[in-house]
């Protein structure tokens, strides 16, 4: 099979058609060689992954908005007359600006030739840092291997030709893979049909610049981001944006600290020096 | 303003960092408290100079070692200075606070034990560093101890940087407070230590002590001011509520810590407390802080 061209490539993930049946956790799973976490009961949710992490590097987000037992929907969304379970196969977001790559300190975190953000396993040293900046809670910590893991985007598939796991599984082509140029198109006929069927809150996610400077995997949603636990453009920021104010904060600090210091020893040394000096008096 | 909003995953780093914030802030504090006793004292502060050396040098060493087993890979802990990918070089990121921090501390790390090499000789310990002790004595000892002080100072800021340069809950909506609040709290607790190591040491002078009680209550006024500073960006940002619920009890150590140096002062049954009490309540204070804001963040 030819391989890919050296260009930005990426997922579109329109939830719209997402039908929640995980083909893509599995084929993740199963290609990635991953365990998983041990099952657990939510008593809340269809939602049995969780979250994702170094085992799952896709996840199905199951937002249900569905009629408690006193017929009550919290967050209506105008899906279904205003009841909704939204699904979305949440992953890796590729950014364009890596919250994740600005702070990995060992460069283990890299941009491919595909544009996309791979961590490599030799070089991480497990210090978790990206863990705490990435702002999707993509990154998990991988116990057995002492490391850093999630979404390769399936380098080694797409050197060898292949399209991702998790696209290839997806029965609805709610997951659709290619270059990010041609991806945008197609992500942008699919909004203005859902919009002219008057779906007016469907919006797309990560296709301009707004969040991360783009990310190479976006979304089509059908609510607003944070629904999806994902932060608005307002609250999309990067972690490098607290470096300056950090350290100007802790060099005011310093400056006031060394002549509060240099004033009780000067000071303190005066005095002592004119009480010795009077004493005999 | 609506609340800010985090979805980012808890880095789980938990008692190995918090050892590390505590001795780390404790040695680079102790030896700025060193050179201003050195170059900002007279002759006589300079045993509790030569102490402060010391103890910065003693805080230090544990720190690489709860930093590598805090890793999951401790024996990678080089890939921090070295890169380890193909075609590699220095592993130096100016905007990677934790990069930065790597080389910061090396480098403290010879600034600090050069000075303590000096110290042990003055005292007495080890005479065949006296060479270094005198070297140390005269302008390249200022010097050596300056740039030496600004690395220290660093160590105990930058953790707080740290923090900050990221995307959770309270650290990253804390951004410019974090690194004074550690320092001050850092320099408040090497203060504390000194006055009470020097409770047992018959050559540091009492008046040096006095001194250093002054310079404690400055820095702890500090070290409030920039806490208020802290909590009210947290309440900007929305998130005050998860420095609070449970976490009052450790306020609560902070708060005692804090009064303590000043209660000693000025209140009557404060000042029947033994001598100790107050250093030790302080240090309770400073790893008091450092584990709320560690461990509040990540629940
Ligand atoms: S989503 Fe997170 S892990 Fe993925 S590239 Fe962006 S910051 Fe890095």
């Amino acid at each position: 099979m030819a391989a890919f061209q050296e260009r930005p490539m990426g997922f579109f993930t329109d939830t719209s058609i997402c039908i929640g049946c995980k083909a893509c956790e599995v084929a993740c799973k199963e290609w990635n060689q991953l365990q998983g976490d041990p099952a657990k009961f939510t008593a809340d949710s269809y939602d049995n992954t969780g979250q994702l992490d170094a085992q799952n590097w896709r996840h199905v987000q199951f937002i249900e908005q569905v009629p408690d037992n006193n017929g009550v929907v919290f967050n209506p969304t105008p899906i279904a007359g205003g009841q909704a379970w939204l699904m979305m196969s949440d992953v890796c977001k590729h950014c364009k600006n890596a919250s994740c790559m600005e702070v990995c300190p060992t460069n283990a975190l890299m941009r491919t030739e595909y544009d996309t953000v791979y961590i490599q396993n030799d070089v991480c040293n497990g210090c978790r840092n990206c863990i705490s900046a990435c702002p999707y809670g993509v990154i998990g910590f991988n116990e057995e291997k002492g490391i850093a893991q999630k979404c390769t985007l399936c380098y080694d598939r797409l050197q060898g030709g292949l399209q991702p796991a998790c696209a290839k599984a997806c029965p609805t082509e709610s997951i659709k893979f290619g270059y990010v140029d041609d991806l945008h198109k197609v992500a942008d006929d699919r909004l203005a049909n859902l919009q002219k069927q008057g779906y007016a809150k469907a919006q797309l996610y990560g296709r301009d610049e707004k969040v991360y400077g783009g990310l190479n995997a976006f979304f089509l949603l059908m609510d607003k981001p944070e629904v999806y636990k994902l932060p608005n453009a307002e609250n999309a920021t990067l972690p490098s944006r607290n470096n300056l104010p950090g350290y100007v904060g802790g060099v005011a600090t310093a400056v006031v600290g060394l002549i509060a210091g240099l004033l009780a020893f000067r000071n303190g040394r005066m005095n002592s020096n004119n009480n010795n000096t009077t004493t005999p008096n | 303003m609506p609340p800010a909003e985090h979805f980012a995953s808890p880095p789980e780093w938990q008692w190995w960092i918090l050892a590390y914030f505590f001795f780390g802030g404790l040695s680079g504090g102790s030896y700025a408290l060193g050179t201003l006793l050195r170059f900002g004292g007279d002759a006589r502060d300079e045993s509790a100079a030569r102490l402060a050396f010391i103890t910065s040098f003693i805080a230090l060493i544990p720190c690489p070692i709860f930093l590598m087993v805090d890793l999951g890979q401790p024996l990678f802990f080089w890939h921090m200075l070295v890169d380890a990918s193909p075609g590699g070089g220095l592993a130096f990121k100016p905007d990677s606070p934790m990069s930065l921090g790597s080389w910061a501390l090396l480098a403290f790390g010879l600034f600090s034990f050069v000075s303590f090499l000096g110290a042990i000789a003055e005292v007495g310990w080890f005479r065949a560093t006296n060479g270094i002790a005198r070297i140390l004595r005269g302008g390249v000892g200022l010097v050596w101890n300056a740039i030496g002080t600004v690395f220290g100072l660093f160590i105990c800021a930058y953790t707080g940087v740290l923090l900050a340069v990221s995307n959770q809950a309270v650290w990253s909506d804390a951004g410019w407070a974090l690194g004074g609040m550690f320092l001050a709290s850092a320099l408040a607790g090497s203060t504390a230590l000194l006055l009470l190591l020097a409770r047992s040491r018959r050559d540091v002078d009492a008046d040096t002590g006095v001194r250093l009680e002054t310079a404690d209550r400055y820095f702890v006024i500090l070290e409030t001011i920039l806490i208020v500073v802290f909590l009210i960006t947290l309440a900007i940002a929305g998130t005050i509520g998860k420095v609070l619920g449970v976490w009052l009890v450790l306020w609560l150590v902070v708060i005692i810590g804090l009064a303590a140096p000043i209660a000693m002062l000025s209140s009557g049954a404060a000042r029947r407390w033994p001598p100790v009490a107050a250093p030790i309540l302080a240090l309770l204070g400073v790893l008091a802080l450092r584990a709320l804001v560690i461990f509040s963040a990540q629940i």
